[in-house]
């Protein structure tokens, strides 16, 4: 064998390798979750159904946080845009779908028309409104300072929330054609993704085939005691689980090409990477694009399964959530994303509630006191019981609190996050030296991070797209 | 600005186009606005009493924002970050200050417990103990000055815990960390006080001032100076008999007296004392400033509270002129607040006071063309973007702290 073949053998051996550690990262880390929830379930006695649908919304909540943690970390971990304006490019996409599939004549009157279009195409108008959403703020706004970048987004957030909840936009007339935001009392989703496989089950969309295999799934999970609604629930979440696996390879590929080294040098050093002669407004607003047009599909895949959306779920919150997912993460690593994903739904997003559920079948927790005041008074009476009912009560406000300090604390201690700024080659083709010769122990070069060592070979790989 | 042109003079007409151009096409516009605003109100499409009573109203809204924003200034400039904390720490001071108000008035009264948590879960009302400013002016003096107190002492608080620790890291990182610290204080406020909006204050004392058969009169409300039933009578007559009126509360008086007064003061502390010097100082070049011997550290906390206690006295007298609060009342004000610091030029604190009136006059005066009052925000968050895209620096250059 040549020389080049061992070397080009080797580096595909530690790619290989390197993606298998990622993937059993995150397949181990899932495993592990769903042990602990199976646990808890056993414990609060659920039958299969009960644990098959906690496993299932855990996976599918993880996918779609895991996915739109992607198109962030694409902004702000590759290319350093700091887009505090997610909830409304979510918005954006969610509505554009739901107008482009609600009905032209709808059933009831208080429902809003709209184009009428099919499912399919419903979502990708939804992909492309917040794609464009992204491309209107990109062209002026990537200009800006970071921190501007930052309040730009943010009040446009509000602007897209704040005119969806409007009546003017909440049915309007364009060309003969009605339709509308709905308002504050929000949009029926007809476009709702979930319900293509939900056909898929009830009709198999009249083809005969797919109907028998349709049936004989159902059955098979009937067998075991499975539901029909939850097999069609975990269906979509698997369907979801793929695209998130697209999404992944989407974005780990466009990180290692040409044009995500770029991205990288422009976060590293925005006016180095302009003179070596990248067009770096062009290049940051592709990413802005992408991104956006990616968080749209996350929104359409999350938001639209719910069957109706209104303006308040496109508060500030979640664009925090999904910083959250992606801070914990690390910037600029993917895998990471996902981890963080995983750890968000699991631990902080629905892990209290569980905990509260353990805790409310094992101990006979009393009504909760109407006042924090009544509450600690009953301590002096040497009651614990009321108190931790006001705080079962407030669970919802205080898992704000515990993200507000779990925030804090990783920009405090690890700012990098759990797999941020891990060492990486600069080229796909580690040029260095050979992979047995590495001595240092290091792991295997994961992709898809952004290392200011590593910025030197980056910018060099970068002037030769 | 483009530097082509630049080697005309600066008076030069050409060099005004060519580098403000954008500049005059946002005052075209807003020429345009006025003559159509003014037309309207020749033709009596748009009442005067509206017209009055939307300036009126943007004023108010729009010193409370300068009030309010000048912390967020001070700190941007001095500290080199956008604090998204400052309108929940606003919430959070103001919640604690009702609570220090309903306990002055209602000790002894009514149930501590009651008092403390603003009625959370029992049958307190803010009727029980009719706070207005004729009826307890004491209780909402004190009320002025212990919400000031306690957000100062909020703010102090977290700088010490939070951003004190992160001086050193970036001014992005420390964003992310003030919406942390933002989302703690506002659920630790829906924690105590549950979520659903808080009634604190009864109905103020109001005027009507306006018109009759010709003659400028005060009366007690808009339907006594319909009657005729004036309270002062001015001697002189002016003009055709209208219906023109423009009705005040004690409670937007109060707010405009204490938010100039307050400025006034603020404008002489800046410029007196070596306290101000020393902010300027440090918002030019911290490291500069620390080797010329200023206390970096006690600068900042003077910094924190002076704007948290401005902030604290402007969350409490929006609330007392509204009669209500919620939770989210902090934060929805603070994109408008932001808009009014951005307008004004970061670091400017009159750029912050007339920013703020920009931007309160805006929200207000843009219902005469909008269809809904909703759309009024995101009007005003639509200036405040092009500002950042035209003209970055605000109509004050950001000149830093006064």
């Amino acid at each position: 064998m040549s020389r080049a073949g061992n070397v080009v053998e080797s580096v595909r051996a530690r790619l290989a390798d390197s993606d298998y550690s990622d993937r059993s990262l995150i397949v181990g880390t899932m495993l592990a979750i769903y042990v602990l929830y199976l646990l808890v379930g056993f414990s609060l006695g659920f039958d299969v159904n009960g644990q098959v649908n906690a496993l299932q919304r855990i996976t599918f909540l993880t996918a779609v946080f895991a996915m739109a943690g992607l198109a962030l970390n694409l902004h702000w971990g590759y290319t350093g845009l700091f887009n505090v304006g997610i909830a409304g490019f979510m918005a954006v996409g969610v509505y554009a779908m739901g107008m482009a599939t609600a009905p032209q004549n709808p059933e009831t009157t208080t429902a809003v028309p709209g184009l009428g279009l099919p499912i399919p195409v419903g979502i990708l108008i939804g992909i492309l409104a917040a794609a464009l959403a992204g491309l209107i703020v990109a062209l002026p706004a990537l200009r800006l300072r970071a921190d501007y970048l930052a309040i730009v987004t943010l009040g446009l957030s509000e602007i897209v929330r704040l005119s969806f909840s409007s009546n003017t936009l909440g049915e309007f007339t364009i060309a003969g054609t009605t339709m509308g935001t709905g308002g504050n009392s929000g949009i029926n989703l007809v476009g709702d993704p979930s319900k293509i496989v939900r056909q898929f089950y009830e009709t198999g969309f009249g083809i005969g085939p797919l109907s028998d295999l349709s049936g004989a799934i159902l059955d098979s999970f009937a067998s075991v005691g499975i539901e029909q609604i939850v097999v069609i629930n975990l269906s979509y979440t698997v369907v979801v689980v793929g695209i998130l696996g697209f999404v992944y390879v989407l974005v780990q590929r466009l990180g290692n090409s040409p044009f995500g080294r770029s991205l990288k040098a422009i976060k590293e050093d925005e006016e180095t990477t302009q003179s070596l002669g990248k067009n770096t407004q062009l290049l940051k607003a592709k990413s802005f694009v992408i991104g956006c047009g990616l968080l749209g599909l996350a929104a359409i895949l999350w938001q639209g399964s719910r069957g109706l959306t209104t303006p308040d779920t496109y508060m500030i919150e979640l664009t925090v959530f999904i910083w959250v997912v992606v801070i914990i993460g690390g910037a600029g690593s993917n895998t990471g994303t996902v981890l963080g994903a995983a750890l968000f739904v699991s631990i902080l997003d629905e892990g209290p509630r569980f905990f509260r559920d353990i805790v409310n079948a094992t101990f006979d927790i009393p009504r909760a006191p109407t006042s924090i005041v009544e509450a600690v008074g009953s301590i002096g009476e040497g009651d614990l019981m009321p108190l931790l009912a006001y705080v079962f009560g407030e669970l919802a406000a205080l898992q704000f609190v515990l993200l507000g300090v779990v925030l804090i604390l990783i920009i405090k201690r690890r700012p990098e996050g759990l797999m941020g700024h891990r060492k990486e080659p600069a080229s796909t083709l580690d040029i260095s030296r050979p992979a047995t010769e590495r001595g240092d122990g290091a792991p295997g070069p994961p992709a898809g991070s952004s290392d200011p060592e590593a910025g030197t070979g980056e910018k060099e790989d970068a002037t030769d797209e | 600005m483009p530097p082509n042109g630049s080697y005309l003079p600066q008076g030069n007409p050409q060099y005004v186009v060519r580098n403000y151009y954008l500049e005059l096409i946002f005052l075209g516009i807003l020429l345009l606005l006025l003559v159509d605003l003014l037309n309207s109100v020749r033709t009596g499409a748009l009442p005067l009493t509206r017209l009055l009573t939307f300036v009126w109203d943007g004023i108010i809204i729009g010193l409370a924002l300068g009030l309010a924003g000048v912390g967020l200034s001070m700190t941007y400039s001095i500290l080199g970050f956008a604090n998204v904390s400052h309108g929940d720490a606003m919430t959070a001071g103001a919640f604690l200050g009702w609570s220090s108000v309903f306990l002055l008035v209602g000790y002894g009264d009514e149930a501590f417990g009651q008092l403390l948590l603003l009625g959370v879960g029992g049958d307190l009302f803010a009727s029980d103990l009719g706070i207005s400013l004729f009826k307890r002016p004491w209780a909402v003096l004190f009320g002025i000055v212990a919400t000031g107190a306690l957000t100062a002492g909020l703010s102090l608080l977290i700088d010490r815990l939070v951003f004190k620790p992160l001086r050193d890291v970036g001014s992005l990182m420390v964003l992310v960390a003030s919406v942390g610290v933002a989302f703690i204080l506002r659920y630790l406020v829906v924690f105590f006080y549950k979520p659903t909006q808080r009634s604190v204050a009864v109905a103020p004392e109001r005027a009507a001032i306006g018109l009759f058969d010709g003659v400028p009169v005060i009366a007690a409300s808009r339907e006594e100076l319909v009657a005729g039933e004036s309270i002062l009578e001015f001697p002189v007559g002016v003009g055709r008999k209208t219906q023109s009126y423009l009705q005040v509360t004690s409670h937007e008086v109060l707010l405009i007296v204490t938010t100039i007064l307050l400025m006034v003061g603020l404008h002489l502390l800046l410029q007196r004392t070596k306290l101000g010097k020393s902010m300027r100082a440090m918002a030019d070049n911290e490291e500069l400033a620390r080797a010329r011997g200023i206390p970096t550290e006690r600068v900042i906390n003077w910094t924190w509270i002076i704007g948290g206690s401005c902030t604290g006295i402007a969350g409490f007298l929006v609330v007392l002129e509204r009669g209500t609060m919620s939770f989210q009342f902090g934060w929805l004000l603070l994109l408008l607040i932001f808009a009014a610091v951005i307008l004004g030029g970061i670091g400017s604190i009159y750029g912050a006071i007339v920013g703020g009136i920009v931007i309160g006059l805006t929200t207000t005066l843009s219902l005469v063309w909008l269809p809904e009052a909703t759309l009024a925000r995101p009007v005003a968050f639509v200036i405040m973007i092009l500002v950042l895209l035209v003209r970055p620096q605000g109509l004050f250059r950001g000149r830093v702290v006064g």
